[in-house]
């Protein structure tokens, strides 16, 4: 009972401005609203709203589906830099923790009007990437459906990887948990740098790697330059178009993200044979071990 | 050489070889990490005759500080730089104390529907504001509070403040951490449970404590969407700006500030546009603050994440 007291404020704001809101939204979504003189006008009009996003608007779908290829894109080229990143990091180096906080800066400024202004200026991408003209090169060779979000890969290279802060901490802290015996076992046993990296270590990071890509997916998702978002913004601003439609899509859009978040887990979350690479490998070592006594 | 020293030295070699590789690395990518803020950065100083000049690349032929002079009046630093420390630091603190609060209550008691809850903690991380956008913007400018200060720490103070489920889950895990026998210790000796939080929890939770407020302190900051939206000015109500908001139409201002400085009659002011040079200044004076912070407590920012143990079994 003494619990329910701590954590009554939570509960109340919760209902107020989480609950409260999100069944208006819901709400919303099916209805029609004006504004008026004298108040908002709220009429029911049952799937029309979303009859209209799907049939009749034509950027919503567009940019959606654009944000989905270049997310499915991202998410990937993010996580292999954090955890190469992180690995380098986590090797006996000098200036460690001036490397760590260099990696991390950018989690302190990154906004959505900075990240504008970096964008306007053309320093999104590091220049190198045009001077060889990979741009010409992705076009020519690369057929047109995957081009377009390589191209958007290559041109917000730096903004992209700008998003690895918080995920390369995530990995390190990981790292650092891991046995060293394990990598000294897997040595004796003649495994080379690489194979002890796909036998202990990438299972080892498993959990961190679900973890690494729900947050990555979440922050892309609500990531101030996101250009669904805007557009949700823009229609709810909009008069001809609304809090109704407004909502409806904000709908859409949090429930695909969602069901991405939802796929991301299944998909790097499943542990297969994670338990018996160990085992093995400790088995292994108390075999060594006997051997040798 | 017996073959026996000849491999051990060729190993060390390469040892040596593959340490250099991975410093090349690093310091590679920290390029790549750092260049645009460094772009910014040098930027900001150009002169005009250097910003057109092609072969002036990194180094500036001059400091020109006559930039961020600029940049400084169009901003309005001197009137937005107390609101956007107001907006900032009140509802970091409102929100430390109320995940706080609320880590506690989870961490330390098993009451029926803890899991119900924690489970509704974990919806607000999942479910993105902006679809509460259209609603809450309604229900603030039904209670009179949209474009002030109360719009942003009431919220904080309720503990939905800005990404507050992971503040929560933070303390959370901290206090689970921490030994329950003092608690046991004060409860046997008569203490409440109010004044065991207060004098046996909160001073042991001041790591979590640190990493909360210095978070929600930055992100406070840098958050334009919904700063614009509930606190920003709507027509006759006066609004919050922030200097970030600043730098979000800093195009428009620039063009006011320039027809201000040439009278109302000069019409074809209104078509020139700020040079990049002034616009990164602005940029920097935005981040600058934000900047400062980060060098002097780097360590707690890094370290957080360790320090929390978000990452424990």
């Amino acid at each position: 009972m003494k619990g329910w007291l701590f954590t009554l404020p939570w509960t109340l704001g919760f209902c107020a401005f989480f609950a409260y809101p999100l069944a208006q939204s819901a709400l919303y979504g099916f209805s029609n609203i004006r504004l008026t003189a004298a108040g908002r006008k709220i009429s029911p009009v049952g799937w029309d709203n979303y009859a209209y996003i799907f049939q009749r608007d034509i950027y919503f779908m567009e940019r959606l589906r654009d944000f989905f290829v270049n997310t499915l894109f991202s998410l990937p080229v993010l996580l292999v830099f954090s955890l190469m990143i992180a690995m380098m990091i986590n090797q006996k180096i000098k200036c460690k923790g001036l490397f760590r906080a260099l990696f991390f800066l950018p989690v302190v400024v990154v906004s959505g009007p900075v990240l504008n202004m970096i964008i306007s200026e053309g320093a999104a991408s590091i220049p190198i990437i045009e001077q060889y003209g990979i741009y010409g090169l992705i076009e020519n060779f690369v057929p047109s459906m995957i081009a377009a979000p390589l191209t958007y890969l290559f041109s917000q290279l730096v903004m992209i990887l700008w998003y690895s802060g918080v995920p390369i901490l995530i990995f390190l802290a990981g790292l650092q948990k891991i046995d060293r015996s394990l990598y000294e076992a897997a040595l004796i046993d003649g495994a080379s740098a690489w194979v002890a990296f796909w036998k202990i270590t990438l299972p080892a990071m498993r959990g961190m790697i679900v973890i690494n890509a729900v947050y990555c997916i979440v922050f892309l998702a609500s990531s101030e330059i996101n250009e669904v978002i805007a557009l949700i913004r823009s229609a709810m601003l909009d008069p001809n178009i609304g809090y109704g439609i407004a909502s409806a899509m904000a709908w859409v859009y949090s429930l695909s993200v969602a069901l991405a978040i939802g796929l991301a887990w299944f998909l790097l979350g499943r542990a297969p044979k994670e338990r018996a690479t160990h085992a093995v490998i400790l088995l292994q070592r108390r075999g060594l071990d006997a051997i040798r006594r | 050489m017996p073959s026996a020293v000849k491999t051990y030295f060729n190993h060390k070699l390469l040892g040596k070889f593959l340490k250099l590789l991975l410093y090349v690395m690093l310091i590679a990518l920290g390029f790549v990490y750092l260049y645009p803020l460094l772009h910014i950065i040098v930027t900001s100083v150009k002169s005009l005759p250097d910003l057109l000049d092609p072969s002036v690349n990194w180094i500036p032929t001059q400091l020109s500080l006559d930039n961020y002079k600029q940049a400084f009046e169009v901003m309005h630093v001197a009137a937005t730089w107390l609101d956007t420390v107001l907006v900032s630091l009140l509802p970091a603190i409102a929100q430390t104390a109320a995940c706080a609060l609320a880590g506690y209550g989870f961490a330390r008691y098993a009451f029926p529907g803890r899991k119900i809850l924690l489970a509704l903690v974990l919806l607000t991380f999942i479910i993105p504001a902006y679809v509460l956008m259209a609603p809450t913007y309604a229900m603030y400018s039904d209670y009179k509070i949209l474009g002030t200060l109360q719009a942003a720490i009431f919220p904080a103070l309720a503990g939905q403040g800005v990404k507050s489920a992971i503040f929560i889950l933070i303390f959370m895990q901290f206090f689970s951490q921490t030994p329950i026998s003092l608690d046991e210790a004060a409860r046997v000796d008569g203490a409440g449970e109010a004044r065991i939080f207060f004098r046996i929890g909160l001073p042991m939770a001041v790591p979590a404590m640190v990493v909360t407020f210095l978070f929600s302190f930055v992100w406070y900051w840098n958050e334009t969407y919904f700063t614009a939206m509930y606190l920003g000015s709507h027509g006759s109500s006066g609004g919050i700006s922030t200097m970030l908001l600043e730098l979000e139409h800093f195009e428009q201002s620039y063009k006011g500030y320039l027809q201000s400085l040439s009278g109302w009659g000069a019409g074809f002011a209104g078509d020139s546009v700020a040079n990049e040079a002034i616009k990164m200044a602005a940029t920097v004076i935005a981040m600058l603050p934000l900047l400062g912070l980060y060098l002097v407590l780097q360590r707690q920012f890094v370290e957080s994440i360790d320090r929390v143990g978000i990452t424990g079994e």
